[in-house]
């Protein structure tokens, strides 16, 4: 997992734009309990369900919310593993640090002849 | 403990670590400024560093790669922005995907300095890749920046009203 992060960090940034407005925070926010289609999610804001279609659309696309069919109904609900990912970068980040002053440390606590320095690498040529 | 310090900064996207270190500011210097211990602590134990090209020096390309337990071989590369031996580097790190595109940078700030006599602390600030995300951010004609996007994810995961969140542990 660390490993990933180093080498690739994963590409947060539709996840953060996405979540860059309030409307679709909320939008996300409501979906948890994935009881409301777009229509009902329309009802509670100030503009047109076309402008909040739009909204979810964009969330879609981030992967943050999916549309589910429940009998007749299809209703949006919220991904919280994808969530939970953009939660977890921060984390990540720590922990890849956490290890590299770990190894820092070890790397300190050698006595300074056995140090492979390039000094130490130029000198035995 | 050596890590001292953990600050995760969700409005500026930034995460710094302070940690100590019974050595001199010298010493700790060395870990960046000496590839052969630079390979030493950058990767992971089954991912370890290969610095092929490193000079310290504003303007130049470091360029690193890992080698993986099945042999691959991901690369990676800094642009060194400012250098001030031996206490401070300013650098973005960056990688290819595997088709050799370039992904978002993340630029990381050292500091090193004396705390007492033979006791030096390090602080390492890194700052997320956020640019696209906030240029996108503000073409939308949003009023609000990115890191705030990135603060509300905790508060939409802790709402008490969040149904879900015993489900998942939170």
């Amino acid at each position: 997992m660390v490993v990933s992060v180093q080498i690739a960090p994963p590409d947060f940034d539709p996840v953060f734009a996405a979540l860059a407005d309030h409307t679709r925070r909320d939008i996300v926010r409501r979906a948890i309990s994935a009881e409301e289609g777009v229509v009902e999610l329309a009802g509670h804001y100030p503009m047109s369900f076309a402008a909040v279609q739009k909204h979810v659309a964009v969330l879609e696309r981030a992967g943050l919310v999916t549309k589910q069919r429940i009998g007749r109904r299809k209703v949006v609900r919220t991904n919280l593993e994808a969530l939970l990912v953009a939660r977890r970068l921060l984390d990540q980040y720590e922990e890849l640090w956490r290890a590299r002053i770990d190894r820092m440390n070890e790397l300190i606590a050698e006595p300074a002849g056995a140090i492979d320095t390039v000094e130490a690498t130029e000198s035995k040529r | 403990m050596t890590v001292t310090a953990v600050r995760k900064d969700p409005q500026r996207l930034t995460l710094t670590v302070e940690a100590e270190f019974d050595a001199s500011v010298e010493r700790i210097w060395q870990l960046w400024a000496d590839p052969r211990q630079l390979e030493r602590w950058w990767g992971p134990p089954n991912y370890p560093a290969t610095f092929t090209k490193h000079d310290l020096a504003p303007g130049s390309r470091v360029e690193y790669h890992m080698t993986g337990p099945a042999g691959d071989q991901p690369h990676g590369y800094w642009d060194v922005l400012e250098v001030e031996p031996p206490s401070r580097i300013l650098l973005r790190d960056c990688c290819d995907n595997a088709d050799s595109t370039p992904r978002p940078f993340n630029t990381i700030r050292v500091g090193i300095e004396e705390i007492a006599q033979g006791r030096t602390r390090m602080s390492i600030e890194v700052v997320f890749p956020s640019t696209e995300a906030m240029e996108q951010a503000v073409a939308m004609g949003t009023d609000e920046g990115l890191g705030k996007a990135v603060g509300q994810i905790d508060a939409i995961l802790t709402e008490e009203a969040n149904p879900a969140r015993s489900e998942l542990g939170l």
